[in-house]
């Protein structure tokens, strides 16, 4: 990852200390219904530096650039920018004002040319007609000036890869006369020599006086890219500093440092027969070469960093993504099962994205609950209402499900109720094995609770979740959760399981450590 | 658990029905009244609630209504089927082509004679008739369906396409010419008035057959959507593809399956437009009737973005959209008014479905 050529280059230049302060975020408060996303954030940038933002998945930073960027406004705080109060109304506000966002996702029109790009919104005009001549002269200004003089002006975005996209992208920030860079991991989707491209050119930026916000999850790019750094945690900001003073390991600690609190009902369970083996198990991109074995009667929880491969992997057990080599063996079932079979041979999923995939949020609740397994609600092909509800109820009650009726629409029900909704649809299904990918994702922490203490009885198997004990994979990107819940926890990291322990060999800051491509020592236990 | 809870929830569950599906139906049928009355009343001589009239009112919306039971289909599955007047047009030319068919024969002292299927068979051609105008419905549907979901196609494209194709192909087995059968059979009689028949016979069928066929078409619609597994299949499909697919419904079948199902229906309709516009075989019957039978839908309450619709509203939509149509007729309305009129019912119907909506959460 890291070229030698870019290690030699000094990290911060000595006088960044000295430099004014750019932009500074004070007391940001941030409430989406009862979820508190940002609790008096403080944030300052100087000019001619690059600010590295870090923080656990959920910790806040995507909503605290969303404010920044004026797709949101804060409920209390203030922002100033170059000491002027700044209070953007709107994202166009927010550029006009030289906030430059760089998604994770490229904001690209694939279809226009790279110089069109460039300009987008801004082309030089004269009476209404495009001045083609200047837009080229500025496109190709901007590019000279980031060592990208040779990029073709009039090739279409979508035909250059995704490296190149982002430098484009970067260059409509500078044309833009964009006074704060913000990038958004950046590197996610390069490859390694695409990195330490950005790299010499965020420094660039940063040389000509810019301020650029760098988010990433990757602790070895804070280091060699930042000069100074904020750590986000739970909505806080928790500390800042020199990036060059600063151990990785105390910025881990600052990123995870949280009490434990007893959520978590842990009890001696009995590990079964093995259910599920999934072996050097390679999808298209992610994962690669996974091997894994899941017992019944055992919880596996699956951690690492979005983007890891951790729900690729996932996908491709339950036949929702494509596999290209391994074996997955359920029970006595061989190979590649599309969702359908894989209900019948008692695989359930739950997905990450409850609105976009996991529920269908405009029907019923019970329509929701037995959409997996309409054979036994009546005779042939006939589906009873009336025992579609009942099995409905049953669930309802069981699980606690806060509703007027199981014929409710599923989107007026809480993000905790609409959770249960999706986990009671294994229960009723009956599924040996239960997939459950982010389960608790955007839920309150009474309803957490809730879902830890039925996954925990699951595992354990009760008369009233079916006798025999179920066998449950699971992946969160909340380490304290898979530290409370599980048996046994895997690491992820670009599309590898690289660590796969016993849950006591494990503390938040090692998963912090795997899951950031650090070695700990840690191997593979089946 | 204790009881107190289970109970109330009982007493919820009775005031669901009251509410939801009940009030919107209601609603419904509020507004079909109303715009009966609204020609009723202004309509000169009472002219409009005379028997003859009424029963013309069900005869035209039959056909609509038909077609409307495999639209209601289609657009709970999140589709849309802009090839239903084509399909209707094809369907009744091949109808009327197979009563039609005829050769030319050589008898022993070497005259030649038009010898006429009808005549050899007169019972079983008609049937053949509309087997096979129903079967030719069904494969176009089908066809619609699997280029839909093997090509990977929208679904508005690939009905435009075959809207063309369907349409050209109808022309095509009538060369291009109203095709007039021969003979008049049962077929042709399917939607006579009957009420205000002579026949007294006749008379006791009490309604046209034709509209004792949709209704039977309409409970059997009905009941596919409510109570069986295919109709809950489509309510996920349409709500939620991503969903359903997780939750293994296989969803390229139940599309072509829905799609099929329109072109049944489709087909249906075909026969009973061919009866309506007196047995003839018009290829240029049913031009743009999909958007008749597109609004009849939306107006009862089905959405374009999936997983809502019903049968009773899409055919209660059908007599609002006739009701329009030929009151204003008899109105005397310029013809571009009643379209117009008709435009506007259809947002209204849709705004106030939202606003509605909106109330109950």
């Amino acid at each position: 990852m890291v070229s030698p050529e870019s290690n030699q280059t000094p990290k911060s230049s000595p006088t960044t200390i000295d430099q004014p302060t750019r932009l500074s975020m004070e007391g940001i408060c941030k409430r989406f219904g009862a979820t508190v996303a940002l609790e008096d954030v403080n944030l300052e940038v100087r000019s001619g530096e690059v600010h590295a933002l870090v923080g656990e998945n959920g910790a806040g930073k995507s909503t605290l650039m969303r404010i920044l960027s004026g797709a949101t406004s804060p409920d209390r705080g203030s922002m100033r920018l170059d000491g002027r109060i700044f209070a953007p109304a709107h994202p166009l506000d927010a550029r006009r004002h030289g906030i430059a966002m760089i998604y994770q996702e490229l904001s690209l029109a694939p279809h226009l040319s790279v110089m069109e790009n460039i300009l987008l919104g801004m082309e030089p005009c004269y009476g209404g007609f495009i001045r083609w001549s200047q837009m080229r002269r500025r496109a190709q200004e901007a590019l000279s000036e980031l060592g990208l003089g040779d990029l073709p002006l009039e090739s279409p975005v979508r035909a250059l890869p995704p490296g190149l996209q982002q430098m484009v992208e970067i260059a409509r920030a500078l044309v833009t006369q964009a006074k704060v860079v913000v990038l958004d991991e950046p590197t996610s989707s390069l490859a390694q020599d695409d990195v330490a491209k950005l790299f010499r050119l965020v420094r660039r930026l940063r040389d000509r006086g810019l301020s650029v916000i760098y988010i990433s999850h990757f602790l070895e790019e804070v280091k060699e890219i930042s000069d100074r750094f904020t750590v986000l945690r739970d909505g806080h900001s928790v500390g800042t500093g020199l990036t060059a003073a600063t151990p990785v390991n105390q910025i881990v600690q600052m990123m995870v440092g949280r009490e434990v609190t007893d959520l978590y009902p842990r009890r001696a369970r009995v590990r079964g027969e093995v259910i599920l083996e999934v072996k050097t198990l390679s999808g298209n991109d992610k994962p690669k070469d996974v091997s894994l074995s899941l017992h019944r009667g055992e919880i596996l929880g699956i951690a690492g960093l979005i983007g890891s491969g951790r729900t690729d992997l996932l996908r491709a057990i339950f036949g929702l993504a494509p596999v290209r080599r391994g074996e997955i063996r359920v029970g006595a079932f061989h190979g590649w099962s599309e969702p359908g079979k894989r209900w019948r041979q008692g695989v359930g999923y739950v997905s990450e994205d409850r609105k976009r995939e996991g529920l269908a949020v405009g029907l019923s609740i019970s329509a929701n609950v037995t959409l997996p397994r309409l054979d036994h609600l009546g005779p042939l092909w006939f589906v009873l209402p009336k025992r579609e509800r009942h099995a409905a109820e049953h669930w309802i009650d069981t699980l606690g499900i806060k509703c007027e009726r199981p014929g409710q629409p599923v989107w007026t029900l809480s993000g905790g109720n609409q959770q249960k909704v999706a986990l009671s649809r294994l229960l009723y299904a009956d599924v040996d094995v239960l997939i459950l990918d982010e389960p608790t994702r955007g839920i309150d922490v009474g309803s957490k609770a809730q879902i830890y203490r039925l996954i925990a009885q699951a595992a354990e198997g009760s008369p009233e979740y079916g006798a025999r004990p179920k066998a449950i994979l699971m992946v969160s990107s909340y380490l304290p959760e898979l530290l409370g819940l599980c048996d046994r926890i895997g690491v992820m990291c670009r599309g590898q399981l690289v660590a796969c322990a016993p849950v006591d060999d494990w503390t938040e800051h090692k998963l912090m450590l795997a899951a950031t491509g650090q070695n700990i020592g840690i191997v593979n236990q089946q | 658990m204790n009881e107190s809870p289970k109970d109330n929830m009982v007493d919820l569950r009775r005031k669901e029905r009251w509410d939801a599906s009940f009030l919107s139906t209601l609603g419904r049928f509020t507004a079909l009244a109303v715009v009966f009355l609204f020609f009723a009343i202004l309509v000169e001589g009472g002219k409009f609630y005379s028997p003859r009239n009424l029963e013309n009112i069900l005869r035209q919306s039959a056909v609509y209504a038909t077609a409307s039971l495999g639209m209601t289909m289609v657009i709970i599955a999140a589709g849309i089927d802009l090839s239903i007047g084509s399909i209707i047009a094809l369907s009744l030319v091949t109808v009327a082509w197979i009563l039609d068919y005829h050769y030319v024969a050589q008898t022993a002292d070497g005259q030649s004679v038009t010898v006429y299927l009808v005549r050899q068979y007169p019972v079983l051609l008609p049937w053949m008739a509309l087997l096979v105008g129903i079967a030719v419905g069904t494969i176009a549907g089908f066809v619609n369906g699997v280029t839909i979901v093997w090509l990977r196609l929208v679904p508005f494209i690939v009905t435009l396409g075959t809207m063309g194709i369907f349409r050209g192909l109808a022309k095509g087995l009538a060369n291009e010419k109203d095709i007039y059968p021969h003979e008049d059979t049962w077929l042709t009689q399917l939607m006579d008035p009957t009420l205000t028949s002579q026949d007294v016979h006749w008379r006791m069928w009490i309604l046209p057959p034709g509209v004792w066929i949709l209704i039977a078409a309409a409970v059997f619609a009905a009941v596919l959507l409510r109570y069986t597994r295919l109709g809950r299949y489509m309510y996920a499909v349409g709500s939620n593809e991503e969903t359903a697919r997780l939750c293994g419904v296989p969803v390229g079948r139940v599309k072509v399956v829905t799609y099929t199902l329109a072109g049944f229906f489709g087909g249906l309709a075909g026969l009973m437009q061919f009866s309506f516009i007196g047995g003839i075989g018009q290829p240029t019957s049913a031009v743009a009737y999909e958007l008749f039978v597109i609004a009849a839908v939306v107006i009862g309450g089905g959405s374009l973005m999936g997983g809502q619709g019903s049968i009773l509203g899409s055919v209660i939509g059908a007599l609002i959209i006739t009701i329009l149509y030929m009151g204003g007729q008899q109105m005397g309305w310029p013809k571009w008014v009643q379209e117009a009129v008709i435009g506007v019912i259809i947002i209204a119907a849709v705004v106030i479905d939202r606003l509605r909506q909106q109330k109950v959460t």
